[in-house]
């Protein structure tokens, strides 16, 4: 019954500026899977192909096996959450949801129990007079998705349809979106730039910049082996260290980053890339990841704390050695080590650093 | 008229006092000298007896309802009981002017929708441009640029003719197709803009939505874009049966031998027969008969007055 989504070589050009570069991938059904990748970087439009509004320029969409190029938005079995969600402001809230029951000509009594039911789905019962007007932020949201699921499609498609709400509410709403998810069984495609949203919701995330795909993994992976130094400066926040590999042999390399002794790092593992000697390279080392005054014997170096900031529950510090300047989170207070100017001692271990080719990096 | 009020004295407030009297002033002139004034003008002719210029003031000049009897009952020349000539031409003027307000909807809303929705920056105003510059050209000579055109030597008759589609010229202007094309052509401007105005405001997602759930394009428009276009199809209707049903120029010139519109017996009787309380209460007649079918329709349609005004 669940269709896979297979991307195969899918490109999309508008003119000489490729949108979508060679995306090439399959999302299984009954999947929760997210697009994630900052602004412009094709989301959408991959979407749109997916859903049928854009045809690609070389590649093609399957659907369960079936090639969909040439089978129109109405067509197929893919339900699409607009970005601005698209409610029709003219018609109730039960007319909104009933929409594309109307349009395959069911009758009005079936079409309006059919709502009903999604009103109670959604946890709006008995509101299905309302204007689309007279309803909230959040409460709209719920309605488009209803709207959705009204002929229970075989794929959800959502382009950043939290984007709009506030901080709680969208908390709340991930939540409730993965609950909807596991309840009706559908795959999801998800479109955010959100990795919150992304790493939190999904089975399966794609990273995407500039057009390409540059990984596709579950969020751990994503978050713990970044295929690409994109990717690792994308998802959370990542100290990006440009350095030269010193030496490279037996699950180890030694890597000047410039601070006082070059570092040690595993290599392959999954954990980064194994590199040339002589290769240029970012070393990519977690805020959390680095000790303070730990006990830690590799790679430990002196450095001083040039700015602190507070956040709650977490503690960032800003510290520098030599010339490299690094971002190091605590939870608490963690060990002492605090105040403008102190000087710390700081370690990590060579497995939670992880060693990539020179590439792109997300612009903060 | 409170409102009126705080407008006119925000507008006093942001602009100064003098562009503000100028404004209040000129607005009120045109409203009142070059609107209210002439129309009750001629009202209050429509109940005045046809006299002679020396009893005008005169004891015999009084108020009287002679003028819209006659278009009622007609007189013993038109052989008593009920004038169904002048009714008939009326009737038959509405719905030409009915015909012709959804020749034009019909030709319009396609245009206007592909205008709004589809083309993209110079493309759309080229299009613009070449929907304008035509009615550069004065309505006589556009009036009788149709006449030859649709005459039995004209470039229609002749091309088909040509090409064997007909064998004898068709008789365009009696048969009153000339006239309705003509109609249909000189408001055509005054129905595209309004539907445009108003379709452009829609937000494309909306019909992407209603395409991607499987809505049909007749589906889309019906559910869709029309219900959002209405005030726009309203005041645009509006306006083209209005001016329609008040035409002189193109019944007069492209209209056939026996096909008479109302504007010209008003016009008849003002001009050739010389009575112009009568042509003032036939007139007026025309305007409230108009004004009272527009609004019945908008009621059928559930449009409100208001919205037309946006
Ligand atoms: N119809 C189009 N014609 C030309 N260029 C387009 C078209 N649609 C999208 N683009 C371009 O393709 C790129 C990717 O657009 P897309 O809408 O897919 O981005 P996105 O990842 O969804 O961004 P956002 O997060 O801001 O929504 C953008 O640079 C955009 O300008
Ligand atoms: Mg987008």
């Amino acid at each position: 019954m669940t269709k896979d989504i297979t991307l195969d070589h899918v490109s999309v050009s508008f003119g000489d500026y490729t949108a979508v570069d060679d995306a090439h991938l399959t999302i299984a059904g009954g999947e929760f899977f997210s697009f994630l990748g900052p602004s412009g970087c094709g989301k959408t439009t991959l979407l749109r192909c997916i859903s049928g509004f854009q045809e690609p320029s070389w590649g093609e969409v399957r659907i369960g096996g079936k090639n969909m190029a040439g089978v129109g938005p109405n067509k197929r079995p893919t339900a699409l959450i607009f970005q601005n969600l698209a409610l029709f402001p003219l018609m109730s809230v039960a007319d909104n949801i009933a929409f594309p029951l109307e349009v395959r000509g069911i009758d009005r009594k079936a079409r309006r129990k059919r709502a009903d039911e999604l009103l109670e789905l959604i946890a709006l019962p008995g509101q299905g007079d309302k204007k689309v007007g007279e309803l909230s932020g959040g409460q709209k949201q719920r309605v488009a998705i209803a709207r959705a699921l009204a002929v229970e499609p075989d794929i959800l498609l959502l382009d950043e349809p939290l984007s709009a709400l506030d901080l709680k509410l969208r908390q709340h709403m991930r939540r409730e979106l993965r609950a909807i998810q596991q309840q009706v069984g559908l795959t999801f495609i998800y479109i955010t730039h959100d990795q919150g949203e992304a790493l939190t919701m999904s089975d399966r995330v794609a990273v995407m910049s500039r057009g390409k795909v540059e990984q596709v993994a579950d969020p751990r992976t994503v978050y713990d082996q970044p295929a690409s130094s994109f990717v690792a400066s994308f998802v959370g926040e990542n100290n990006a260290l440009p350095g030269k590999v010193l030496e490279s042999g037996d699950g180890r390399m030694v890597i000047d980053i410039g601070l006082a002794a070059p570092v040690t790092v595993a290599a392959g593992k999954g954990r980064g890339r194994k590199l040339k000697v002589g290769e240029a390279c970012h070393v990519f080392v977690r805020p959390e990841s680095v000790a303070i005054n730990g006990d830690g014997d590799i790679n430990r170096f002196n450095a001083t704390v040039i700015r602190e900031e507070f956040e709650g529950q977490v503690r960032h510090l800003i510290v520098k050695s030599g010339e490299t300047e690094l971002r190091v989170t605590q939870v608490g207070y963690g060990n002492g080590a605090s105040g403008t100017g102190a000087s710390v001692a700081m370690s990590f271990a060579p497995e939670l650093a992880v060693p990539l080719p020179i590439g792109h990096l997300a612009s903060a | 008229m409170r409102e009126i009020g705080r407008f006119f004295s925000g507008f006093a407030n942001r602009n100064g006092l003098p562009v503000a009297i100028y404004l209040l002033v000129a607005v009120s002139t045109w409203i009142f000298v070059l609107v209210i004034l002439p129309q009750l003008t001629m009202f209050d002719f429509s109940f005045r007896h046809n006299l002679p210029p020396p009893k005008i003031g005169g004891p015999e000049d009084v108020h009287t309802l002679e003028q819209y009897r006659y278009f009622v009952m007609g007189n013993e020349i038109t052989g008593g009981g009920v004038n169904t000539l002048d009714i008939a031409v009326l009737f038959k003027t509405l719905v030409a002017a009915v015909f012709v307000t959804i020749i034009d909807l019909a030709i319009c809303y396609p245009v206007a929708y592909l205008l709004a929705q589809s083309s993209e920056g110079s493309a759309k105003r080229l299009l613009v441009l070449a929907l304008i510059v035509p009615f550069w050209v004065n309505e006589i000579l556009r009036a009788f640029a149709f006449r030859i055109l649709f005459g039995a030597t004209g470039v229609i008759n002749g091309a088909g003719m040509q090409l064997g589609l007909w064998d004898a010229p068709i008789d365009f202007i009696g048969g009153n197709v000339a006239l309705y094309a003509g109609l249909a052509y000189a408001y055509i401007l005054l129905m595209i803009f309004p539907l445009y105005n108003a379709i452009e405001s829609l937000d494309r997602n909306q019909i992407e939505a209603a395409r991607d759930m499987g809505a049909s394009w007749a589906q889309v428009h019906r559910r869709v874009v029309i219900p959002y276009a209405k005030p726009g199809i309203a005041s645009g209707s509006t306006m083209v049966f209005m001016l329609t049903a008040g035409a002189l120029a193109a019944p007069q010139i492209l209209g056939g031998p026996s096909s008479l519109w109302f504007t010209q017996i008003i016009y008849q009787w003002f001009n050739s027969g010389g009575n112009w309380p009568r042509g003032s209460a036939y007139a007026v007649i025309l305007l409230a008969i108009c004004i009272m079918f527009v609004l019945l329709i908008m009621r059928v349609f559930k449009v409100s007055i208001g919205e037309i005004g946006r």
